[in-house]
């Protein structure tokens, strides 16, 4: 539905498929408000993207649509308009029937939705007799589902066979169970469905079929979908319009094409900015503090303690959600000054600087495996002194495993990686100290990289310990001055991980690997498990300190668009084997390989769903194997 | 790698001020339950009346104080046992070798089990299969039969039946040593301490050790409660160190037969035992509950 479309049908309001009033949740032992003031409405066949950060409360305001609130919350106001039923006034028995027959949830995680121990056929076929019993009161004969089932499946893109069905779901892919979930959410054509993340965890070829089913379902049966998610890029994609929500409100809502465009709202903006492009290697610009948790929340505006723009007025009354053009509305005072500005520029180009002539690793026919099982086959590339190369692959493409085996934590692979001249062993113990500090690892998860039972003082002071670098005072006033150089303060060695926010620690695990003065970083996913506002705080910190202290540093990500803000030159691995080497820029922007073609095709990006909102075609069904 | 699902809920879960677990904490935070409390009253008022009992008991232990099983009265508070000593004195007196050898049994076994869970979580070779099914080997035997046999070959010396204890708790606690350590050396932190070379034992004692705290010091507290069980039934059983010495689980013995006519004898330390064992289970089940606690409110969020 185009937005010209969408406005007819707001003005007439029995056609909002759902409309959402006033919701307010609240912690359910303290009343403290967790999400408040929510209101909007999505169309029939419309799909209205919620964005936020963690902790803005869009899961949570996703799941109230099922009146289902987590553990420890509870929906203490507002109403959530199907047609002309309260979803939240209705009971127990009345919200199982709805749920699956008009409203249905597809989680993040199809893994866990699914039952292991039932095949997939028959899980649908659940699904449908579940609210095929309800609605006639008495069961439909096996055949009749026998047909829905297949052509359930031919809406997803999986094969219809019987074998198919027959599988468990452990036997299918990760898209494949994804699509699944798609099938039982859409099983009996829903009014509503809610979309929880549901491509997060898949590869972006992956993520792009997905995307392309959810939104084709969407329209061909007049589903109103909510589709939760932080990632910007997809939902930009995806979306008809987006809702942006800030510490526990809705700080903006309008058009896919307005908001990133121009939006109205300080935080919009900056979170447009944080996010990666896959055209022109700009610095990405991080939202600098974080958002207050529940309870904590300032009287004023929510976003006014980081905003730039913030005056007195900011921080007397919550800001009221306002229209400031047609179908737009922004939660902010000074909405009408943000929008005069413009939007387009944001972060400045990078200068690279030139890479060493001499290779600081070098790997030489790596082939890496594991157990008997082979995931690198014979791959060579070298990484130059001071320059920053990525290492972009999907899942199970060996990037890890090449990264683990250059540190030393992978044992099990031959070949010859050499740092400097010098050739490495398999194995880090068996590496003398000084190859072992020169080569430093950042790691993905900073929840599980820091030792919880360690203060951040004794976390970065080890590897001094360690390689006997420094100890006593001296050790002391260098994390001090670490903590310094990755923007914290000397006051964090006191404090425990679990005290800090995911970038924080990220920032400390940096703080670690520089501590011993290393030459070579190697940087695996280390901003995939954090928020866009955070990564591009993390990657600009990370950039600066390459160009500063002159680091050879390997990025390893699946995130292509990133690579252009911190990388010279990229190197693409495709199941084990390195299919391109290059200039950043080159490969990016004319790649010779034909994967790494598709790989970018499948990339959302902002740029590309800024210029298709809506004109998107839908797949054919034989393309996509998810 | 694509960001696992449980790294994206653990960003979701952790901003909105998740309770930090140490294991100064734990201890600390169970103490807001009254379960915790009581425990830790009971067993501090026996360990108190183990330490100072024999200063302030009325009459030596085996000093004869009256006809014996005389019912309460003067110059014996509870009375006299079967050889007409005062059973307040050795009431008084018999705590103390029984806490002694459990303490002692549970520290060595909670010691050797800790190294053994650790090291067999941490290598997960061949070595972690051997020692595991070591392990069930010496569980497969019940801890009292085991003491028994032990005794009754040896000889009831304290220190026999501090092994036998110190070896049945073992396995008990390399079990849970090894279950609670088993998800820690998955994690990162374990592999920047590899990478950086830090020493084995390192690592099992600095990185691996204060994560298994937790269930260690449940598991702890409860092989302490069944531990005094044992040397209570093996004294009970005639298989005590001195039978001259004072010695609760000696002392139900020698006076069951006067439970009808002199109750005193046996029934003091009955509920000194009992005081005692409900004590130790109460600290440990006031730590798994806050453990479990803290599991379930970081769960909600």
């Amino acid at each position: 539905m185009s937005t010209a479309e969408f406005a007819a049908a707001r003005a007439e309001p029995t056609r909002a498929a759902v409309s959402v009033q006033d919701l307010r949740i609240e912690l359910a032992s303290t009343r403290t408000p967790v999400v408040s003031d929510i209101s909007f409405e999505i169309g029939r066949g419309e799909i209205l993207g919620l964005v936020g950060e963690s902790g803005s409360g869009k899961t949570t305001v996703g799941l109230a649509l099922l009146g289902h609130a987590r553990r420890g919350l509870s929906i203490a106001g507002g109403s959530v308009l199907l047609g002309d039923r309260d979803i939240l006034d209705l009971g127990d028995e009345e919200l199982r029937r709805l749920r699956g027959a008009l409203v249905s949830y597809v989680p993040q995680d199809p893994a866990s939705s699914l039952n292991p121990a039932l095949r997939v056929g028959i899980q649908l076929r659940e699904v449908l007799e579940a609210h095929q019993a309800d609605r006639n009161g008495q069961r439909a004969s096996r055949g009749d589902h026998s047909e829905r089932i297949a052509e359930m499946m031919r809406e997803v893109a999986l094969p219809d066979e019987r074998e198919f069905l027959r599988r468990y779901p452990h036997e299918l892919s990760g898209g494949q169970q994804q699509r699944i979930g798609l099938a039982m959410a859409f099983a009996n054509r829903p009014r509503l469905i809610v979309l929880d993340e549901p491509t997060t965890g898949l590869d972006v070829t992956t993520q792009a079929h997905v995307l392309e089913t959810v939104r084709q379902l969407a329209k061909l049966h007049d589903v109103a979908a909510l589709y939760v998610s932080h990632d910007l890029a997809v939902v930009a994609a995806l979306a008809d319009r987006v809702a942006v929500m800030y510490a526990g409100r809705l700080v903006e809502l309008g058009t896919a094409e307005t908001l990133f465009t121009s939006a109205g709202h300080p935080y919009t903006r900056r979170l447009i900015g944080a996010i990666p492009r896959l055209t022109g290697g700009r610095s990405l610009l991080g939202i600098p503090g974080r958002a207050a948790s529940p309870g904590r929340r300032p009287p004023g505006c929510s976003f006014a303690p980081r905003c730039s723009m913030r005056i007195e007025q900011c921080d007397q009354e919550v800001p009221a959600l306002r229209p400031v053009g047609p179908d737009h509305l922004v939660r902010c005072i000074r909405a009408e000054e943000v929008l005069t500005k413009e939007q387009r520029r944001i972060g400045d180009p990078i200068e690279m600087p030139a890479a060493g002539d001499l290779a600081a690793v070098r790997l030489d026919s790596v082939v890496a495996l594991y157990g008997r099982h082979e995931v690198v086959h014979s791959v060579s590339f070298s990484l130059a002194a001071h320059e920053c190369l990525a290492l972009v692959g999907e899942s199970g493409s060996g990037k890890t495993t090449i990264a683990r085996a250059i540190a030393g934590l992978h044992h099990n692979w031959t070949g010859k990686i050499t740092l400097g001249d010098l050739p490495l062993h398999t194995s880090a113990r068996r590496r003398d100290a000084d190859t072992r500090r020169r080569i430093q690892y950042i790691f993905q998860n900073p929840y599980g990289s820091l030792n919880p039972r360690r203060t951040v003082g004794e976390i970065i002071g080890q590897p001094l310990r360690v390689f006997g670098t420094a100890s006593g005072r001296d050790a002391d006033r260098r994390v001090a001055e670490m903590l310094e150089r990755v923007s914290l303060t000397a006051s964090y060695a006191a404090r425990y991980p679990d005290q800090l926010s995911g970038g924080e620690r990220q920032r400390v695990a940096i703080a670690r690997a520089l501590v011993c003065d290393p030459a070579v970083l190697i940087c695996d996913e280390v901003t995939s498990a954090l928020d866009v506002s955070v990564q591009a705080a993390i990657v600009e910190l990370l950039g600066n300190l390459q160009r500063d202290l002159g680091l050879s540093m390997l990025f390893i990500t699946h995130n292509l668009p990133l690579v252009r803000s911190i990388a010279q030159r990229v190197a693409v691995l495709h199941d084990g084997v390195v299919t391109e080497v290059g200039e950043t820029a080159q490969v990016l922007g004319s790649p010779a390989e034909p994967y790494t073609r598709q790989l970018i095709a499948d990339t959302p990006s902002l740029e590309t769903a800024i210029a298709e909102v809506g004109i998107a075609e839908p797949p054919t069904p034989a393309t996509s194997p998810g | 790698m694509i960001p696992a699902a449980g790294a994206d809920m653990a960003a979701e879960a952790v901003p909105l001020d998740a309770p930090p677990v140490r294991a100064t904490s734990l201890l600390r935070r169970s103490l807001r339950l009254w379960r915790t409390r009581i425990g830790i009253a009971l067993v501090g008022l026996l360990v108190l009346i183990a330490i100072v009992g024999p200063f302030i008991a009325p009459h030596g232990s085996s000093a004869f104080v009256a006809a014996p099983f005389s019912p309460p009265g003067k110059g014996a508070v509870f009375g006299t046992d079967h050889l007409g000593q005062d059973v307040l004195s050795r009431l008084l007196d018999g705590g103390r070798s029984i806490l002694l050898m459990a303490l002692i049994a549970t520290a060595a076994g909670l010691i050797a089990g800790v190294v053994i869970g650790l090291v067999a979580a941490y290598a997960r070779n061949a070595l972690d299969d051997v020692l595991m099914r070591g392990m069930d080997v010496i569980m497969a035997f019940p801890q009292i039969m085991l003491a028994l046999v032990a005794a009754a070959v040896v000889g009831p010396h304290p220190w026999v039946i501090i092994v036998a204890i110190a070896l049945t708790t073992v396995p008990r606690i390399a079990r849970v040593a090894r279950g609670a350590a088993l998800p820690v050396v998955e994690r990162d932190f374990i592999a920047c301490s590899e990478a950086m070379g830090v020493p084995r034992w390192r690592i099992l004692f600095g990185d691996l050790l204060p994560n298994t705290l937790g269930p260690l010091m449940v598991e702890a507290s409860l092989r302490m409660t069944y531990s005094i069980g044992v040397i209570a039934a093996l004294a009970f059983l005639g298989l005590s160190t001195n039978p001259n010495d004072p010695n609760w689980g000696l002392m139900i013995q020698d006076n069951r037969t006067a439970l009808a006519f002199q109750p005193w004898g046996a029934v003091m330390p009955i509920i000194a035992i009992a005081l005692l064992t409900m004590g130790t289970g109460l600290i440990g089940d006031g730590i798994a509950r806050t453990a479990a606690g803290i599991d379930r409110s970081r769960g909600a969020e």
